[in-house]
């Protein structure tokens, strides 16, 4: 078997007695378009949390491309390809679009630190930070700060910060969340449309996006993985349905 | 893209920026007997602007950096005394050099921790050298410190004129061109980018990939050596040093001009401690004790109104004027 | 002076850090409030005191009660007009705002009284000396060592054994969950603030022989204040205790033998202290 772009073995933690991942073995494939989906305090958050190192686990492993980096900080797990985005926004507030993302590419290509050559030199950062902007339909946006755009753009910029990382696997924590159903047509375009080899683990309560965007979903329930498989399994799926499912469908 | 070309142009030097630098060569012909306290307005200028490094841009609260200041008075200080070393450039070096290491090997000690614990143990470490200048007495002078130093010509051609101030004045003026020149090198390049990111939202610059302490600390190396060359200026152009370089009401002080100028923007340092200081020199000598009151009462209205000072009171006016600021 | 002597010195030393200081550690950590003005309540009651004694004629006990009462009620004004606005503020603005309030309260008492050291006079049952058996010792250190005792046991009692406490501790320890459990923080916080700003007030009397009373009093107290908190642990009664108690002993002693800067040696243990340990000797992880 091909190793797994982004895998866990065995993964656990507990705060005190409280187990919030249990056991969890976990594949994401190369190019995947994965889910996680489960009801409210299953555990899914934490799980990304473990998997980008914001978390360490009690037990267990997290493998990127069969490189162990259970041990290595956030930081470090970046430079080798995860990037996530946040349940909530975590954006600059002060700064504006182009410069959120301009951060962001900054240190992907290492030049971040430098302390010599003003920023607005860098004209390579700029653009590839432009670029993505416009990927995602906030050109016009770019020289607004963050306090001034509605939260679905800010989503979008959240977004865009995590793509210009440039990463190989791609974790978005409820990505819909907060964004009102007019304005989540650019968010599925979004999705839709993101390069083919990054790997994508959505989290996500919004069914319609989940089934239209998955290939495959994993169900976590109290931290513990319930089921697996292609969407029309898991919506066949008779304990899914009793658990999760049964009520969102009929809602 | 306007947006891009903004972020493209945003370093470069815009007319205006030459004026402070024009006042203060005015400053010297138009008040020739003022030279005295100009000098001391340019040193604060140069010390709140190593805080606004530290504070203003990279977001780390301390209220001790009157260490690094302290720090760099007594090392030019004790070089003139103990050693006869009096020359004034080499002098300001070594000054950046020691309070750079202390910068340095306290940062990268203190950094670990944040919030509360942090404040806190800035002001430990300010305390703990005013202590240790205190029971040194044999080096530093103690309590009365050092009075009565001299140093040799700037250059070999300018003395310092302790009259009237004149050579001080041009050799501060000139000092601190310098140093803002770097530090204006520093806010406008990516690393400079990196501290604001860090102060905005320090768990999203983890989660860019960005190594968050190394800057934090390398911020607070440089701050720490530019407090220090503040500080050397100090005891140079006054031609003393005492206790009073150290210790809280000097930390406040600074603290206080930079919060009324308007942090994390080049020019609040300058606006501060010009308003401060022209405002103490005409009021806290007559009535020390309202001037404490009035102090007191207009860092509670900041906290609670003005957070960004008078640089921040002058954007919302030009944003409400329709102009629109810019940072 | 012997080792017993030194002690009970110390003790007493400890047990007025710990009487100003708890309030300030209760406050810090159930509302990670930054409020460099504790002291300034510590002043105030001293001053209360001395002022009520001096022009009304109180006893002293009278006065320490007025004293806690009034600057109780004073700080619950302040606090929910004007704290609770900062709540949700960044540190720096709270530490602007507390300092502003420190020099505010400075300044007035130097306005309306004067700068000169205040004297608190003690009444004749607390002057004098008091016979143990092994050793006779000022009765007012004794008397402060006992009070300080009485208020440990009575925190405890009050933290471990009543559902305010039992609130209190909860929020202290996570306060979200506590909110979510129907804990109403803010009225929590308004009542443990009064408590602490007014046992402040009590320690700035009661200590006024050893700590002094003058205007300058928070500013110069505010870094021992902060040094008693965090080495004791956010939040953690007995940790602030046990912390003011050994910070009062080794100033004393250090007072004895190097009186020109031995306290030199208590910030390099505080430095080293909270480098190994930052959330204090009893205070929880990752806070």
């Amino acid at each position: 078997m091909t190793s797994a772009m982004l895998e866990t073995r065995g993964l656990c933690k507990n705060f005190g007695a409280l187990e919030v991942s249990r056991e969890v073995n976990f594949r994401l494939e190369r190019g995947a378009r994965h889910a996680l989906i489960g009801p409210n305090g299953a555990g899914k958050t934490t799980f990304i949390n473990l998997l980008t190192g914001v978390l360490l686990p009690s037990r267990g492993s997290v493998v990127l491309e069969g490189e162990d980096v259970t041990a290595l900080a956030q930081a470090k797990r970046v430079k080798r390809g995860i990037a996530r985005t946040f349940q909530i926004n975590q954006l600059f507030r002060g700064l504006t679009v182009l410069e959120n993302v301009c951060i962001a590419v900054a240190e992907r290509l290492g030049v971040g630190g430098t302390m010599l050559r003003p920023a607005g030199r860098r004209a390579d950062v700029i653009e590839q930070a432009s670029r993505l902007i416009e990927m995602l339909k906030l050109g016009g946006d770019a020289g607004r700060r963050i306090v001034e755009l509605p939260y679905g753009r800010q989503r979008l910029v959240e977004i865009a910060i995590a793509l210009g990382l440039n990463p190989r696997v791609l974790l978005l924590d409820e990505p819909a969340a907060g964004i009102p159903s007019a304005e989540s047509h650019i968010l599925l375009d979004a999705i839709a449309t993101l390069p083919k080899e990054i790997a994508v683990l959505i989290i996500e309560h919004d069914m319609d996006l989940v089934f239209r965007f998955a290939e495959r979903i994993t169900v976590l329930v109290s931290g513990a993985i319930l089921a697996e498989g292609t969407p029309a399994e898991i919506a066949a799926n008779r304990e899914v349905r009793a658990v999760y499912l049964g009520s969102a469908l009929d809602a | 893209m306007t947006a891009a070309r903004q972020l493209a142009e945003r370093h470069r030097f815009r007319w205006w920026e030459l004026l402070p630098w024009i006042a203060g060569i005015a400053v010297f012909f138009a008040f020739p007997n003022y030279l005295s306290f100009g000098t001391q307005v340019l040193i604060t200028i140069l010390f709140a602007l190593s805080l606004d490094l530290v504070l203003g841009y990279a977001g780390i609260v301390t209220l001790g950096h009157a260490a690094f200041f302290g720090v760099g008075a007594y090392t030019v200080g004790m070089m003139a005394m103990h050693w006869g070393w009096n020359e004034p450039l080499s002098g300001l070096v070594a000054a950046a050099l020691v309070a750079g290491a202390i910068g340095l090997a306290s940062g990268w000690v203190l950094l670990r921790t944040q919030g509360l614990t942090l404040l806190m143990l800035t002001l430990c470490t300010m305390t703990l050298l005013e202590q240790a200048a205190n029971m040194g007495a044999a080096w530093t002078g103690g309590f009365d410190g050092m009075p009565g130093l001299s140093f040799g010509k700037i250059l070999g051609l300018f003395g310092f004129d302790a009259l009237y101030f004149r050579s001080q004045y041009l050799y501060v003026l000139a000092v601190l061109f310098f140093c803002f020149v770097i530090v204006r090198m520093l806010v406008y390049s990516s690393f400079g980018q990196s501290l604001t990111g860090i102060r905005e939202n320090l768990l999203r610059m983890h989660a860019v990939g960005a190594p968050v302490r190394a800057r934090q600390v390398l911020a607070y190396t440089v701050s720490a050596a530019l407090a220090g060359v503040a500080g050397a200026l100090f005891t140079q152009a006054n031609g003393y040093v005492n206790l009073a370089v150290l210790g809280l009401e000097r930390a406040a002080g600074v603290l206080i001009v930079l919060i009324l100028g308007g942090y994390g923007r080049l020019y609040g340092a300058f606006v501060g401690a010009i308003a401060y200081m022209v405002l103490e020199h005409l009021l806290a000598k007559a009535y020390p004790t309202a001037w404490q009151l009035g102090i007191g009462l207009t860092l509670m209205a900041v906290a609670l109104y003005a957070r960004n000072g008078i640089l921040g009171l002058g954007d919302a006016l030009r944003r409400r004027l329709g102009a629109g600021g810019t940072r | 002076m012997d080792p017993v002597s030194i002690l009970l010195g110390g003790l007493a030393s400890g047990m007025v850090l710990f009487i100003v200081s708890v309030g300030l550690s209760v406050t810090m950590g159930l509302m990670g409030f930054v409020n460099l003005a504790h002291g300034g309540f510590a002043m105030l009651g001293g001053y209360a005191i001395v002022l009520v004694m001096r022009h009304w004629g109180l006893g002293f006990l009278p006065a320490l009660a007025l004293a806690f009462v009034a600057v109780a009620a004073f700080s619950v004004v302040l606090e929910r007009l004007l704290y609770a606005r900062l709540y949700r503020a960044s540190e720096l603005d709270q530490v602007l705002f507390t300092i502003g309030l420190v020099f505010v309260m400075t300044a007035t008492v130097t306005l309306s009284i004067g700068p000169e050291t205040q004297v608190v006079q003690l009444p004749d049952w607390l002057r004098g000396q008091t016979d143990l058996g092994f050793i006779k010792y000022r009765t007012y250190s004794l008397a402060l060592i006992a009070a300080g005792t009485a208020l440990v046991i009575a925190l405890w009692l009050g933290f471990e054994r009543t559902r305010f406490g039992a609130r209190i501790r909860a929020a202290v320890d996570n306060r979200r969950m506590a909110q979510s459990l129907g804990v109403d923080v803010g009225r929590l916080f308004a009542v443990t603030f009064a408590i602490g700003s007014g046992l402040a007030a009590v320690g700035g009397g009661l200590g006024a022989e050893i700590l002094g009373l003058d205007p300058n009093y928070p500013l110069r107290y505010l870094v021992y204040f902060l040094i008693v908190v965090s080495v004791g642990g956010l939040g953690r009664v007995a940790g602030v205790f046990y912390a003011a108690l050994l910070i009062g002993v080794l100033d004393f002693v250090l007072k004895i033998y190097f009186p020109k800067g031995g306290t030199l040696f208590i910030y390099v243990l505080a430095l080293l202290l909270l480098l190994w340990r930052p959330q204090g000797l009893f205070g929880k992880r990752g806070a």
